[in-house]
């Protein structure tokens, strides 16, 4: 049986943790062979050169081979060709898909079309799955643990797909989250449903040094200038969420700080040098985490012999 | 005019079944879902009726045909007040109740417009939830966007 990863919702708590075990023995043996021989298509129909790169550099990595594009200008797409017929043709070449594209539930589609694998590598607002897994690497990496973080979560929670997607995943492991956002762009009610339906504790102000002390991981994003209706709403807060180093001085000592890059101005430089900062190591562990995913992946769709990863 | 006085207006029929209490603003849906369109039986319908229980009902009367509870569900998507009477030999055989589907296969639109199935021609996949606010929202197989039941638009 193929299995995909095209949602978060797509994966069990268990898998979550098969993967980040991956994720952690890929990173102490990043040299593999499992995917000798065979081929995968890496898909963008729209660019992201930083996915795409930890996506290819992890298929390298496991000794397999890429075929694909990374954008549409040279491809029948402008020519009209359906997603249906692209799916179908490429899943005739490879062993797997790896996709991005612009528009949300085209992953879901080429799933129910291909018949190999397709991993999301982001439709558009809607998921991008390995960016959630290699966020729970990085927690487990940097805490020594996934149950009970204390997280708090900053920017932009309103449009921010990776809060939402996080925010979910996390809900397997009992956190506590405090959300700070101008009330332009705070969590939208559903997610405040979803967390309250599963007993999760959340908190919500708009002051970012309210509960900075008791945090365990800081989750950075981007506040961006044209999801605002009204420009002056912008200009009146888009220095409050700018992260500062002195603003750090008596966070407790396990706490990092994340960010899905890039970033714009939300972080400043001198955050860089602190002891707190990690989202630098977070793309690294984003590869080793698409190392896990492909892996298990393969393995369930029977490309690879069952494999040792303890 | 009386709700009785304008009920006399749609004839009766002998058998098949009646569709009441329809808000007049859904009847157009209420055909597009029940496929009335593509019928072959004998329909008389009457709109902008007054009513005691709305503004201003529909009625769709089909003679010798029978609904099964799974198209009737969808009713609850479009006009969730209506009752439907299963008629024989002019007298009333049955009150069906209404229950919301669980999920829907094709008929509706995602309200979501940066959805595939806006994009592509594919059929669209809904499964049914119930909001803590008592209302019916539909989640897309695909985007996994809520599509609300007051903005729902069905399919050309
Ligand atoms: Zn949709």
């Amino acid at each position: 049986m193929k299995r995909d990863l095209v949602s978060i919702h797509d994966i069990s708590k268990d898998e979550m943790l098969e993967i980040i075990r991956r994720a952690a023995y890929f990173e102490k043996h990043p040299i593999s062979e499992i995917l000798k021989g065979r081929v995968i298509a890496s898909l963008f129909f729209e660019p992201s050169t930083r996915t795409r790169l930890s996506f290819e550099s992890a298929i390298n990595h496991l000794g397999g081979r890429v075929i694909g594009f990374s954008d549409t200008k040279a491809t029948s797409q402008t020519k009209g060709e359906t997603l249906n017929d692209t799916i179908r043709v490429v899943s005739n070449y490879c062993d797997m898909i790896v996709m991005r594209h612009p528009i949300e539930g085209a992953s879901r589609f080429a799933s129910e079309v291909s018949s190999v694998p397709v991993v999301n590598a982001g439709d558009g607002a809607n998921q991008h799955p390995s960016q959630t897994l290699l966020d729970l690497y990085s927690i487990y990496k940097t805490q020594g643990r996934l149950d009970g973080i204390n997280i708090m979560m900053v920017g932009d929670l309103k449009y921010g797909r990776t809060v939402h997607s996080l925010l979910q995943a996390l809900s397997h492991f009992k956190a506590h989250f405090t959300f700070v956002s101008p009330k332009e762009l705070n969590l939208p009610d559903e997610y405040k449903e979803f967390l309250k339906v599963n007993g999760q504790s959340f908190y919500e102000t708009e002051d970012i040094m309210e509960c900075m002390n008791e945090a365990d991981i800081l989750y950075m994003t981007r506040v961006q200038r044209e999801r605002f209706p009204d420009p002056m709403e912008y200009e009146k807060v888009k220095d409050t969420y700018i992260l500062k180093k002195e603003m750090l001085d008596r966070t407790k000592p396990n706490m990092k700080i994340l960010h899905p890059l890039p970033r714009v101005n939300e972080i400043a430089l001198d955050v860089d040098n602190s002891d707190h900062a990690y989202y630098f190591e977070q793309t690294r562990n984003g590869m080793f985490t698409r190392m896990g995913i492909i892996s298990y992946l393969s393995e369930i769709n029977g490309i690879v012999e069952p494999f040792n990863f303890d | 005019m009386s709700t009785e006085k304008e009920f006399l207006k749609v004839r009766a029929i002998k058998n098949g079944t009646v569709i009441d209490h329809i808000p007049a603003s859904a009847v157009f849906n209420v055909i597009k879902l029940l496929e009335l369109d593509k019928v072959e039986n004998e329909i008389i319908f009457g709109t902008n009726l007054g009513s005691k229980l709305m503004d201003k009902k529909a009625l769709i009367k089909i003679v010798d045909k029978y609904f099964g509870e799974d198209e009737l569900s969808y009713l609850a998507l479009v006009a969730p007040m209506a009752s439907v009477s299963t008629i024989k030999d002019f007298e009333v055989v049955e009150k069906h109740k209404i229950q919301p589907p669980k999920e829907v296969n094709g008929y509706v639109c995602c309200a979501n417009p940066m959805c595939i199935t806006n994009k592509e021609d594919i059929c669209t996949h809904f499964t049914v939830t119930l909001k803590e606010s008592g209302e019916l929202a539909l989640k897309c197989r695909y985007c996994e966007k809520e599509t609300r039941i007051n903005s729902l638009k069905l399919i050309k």
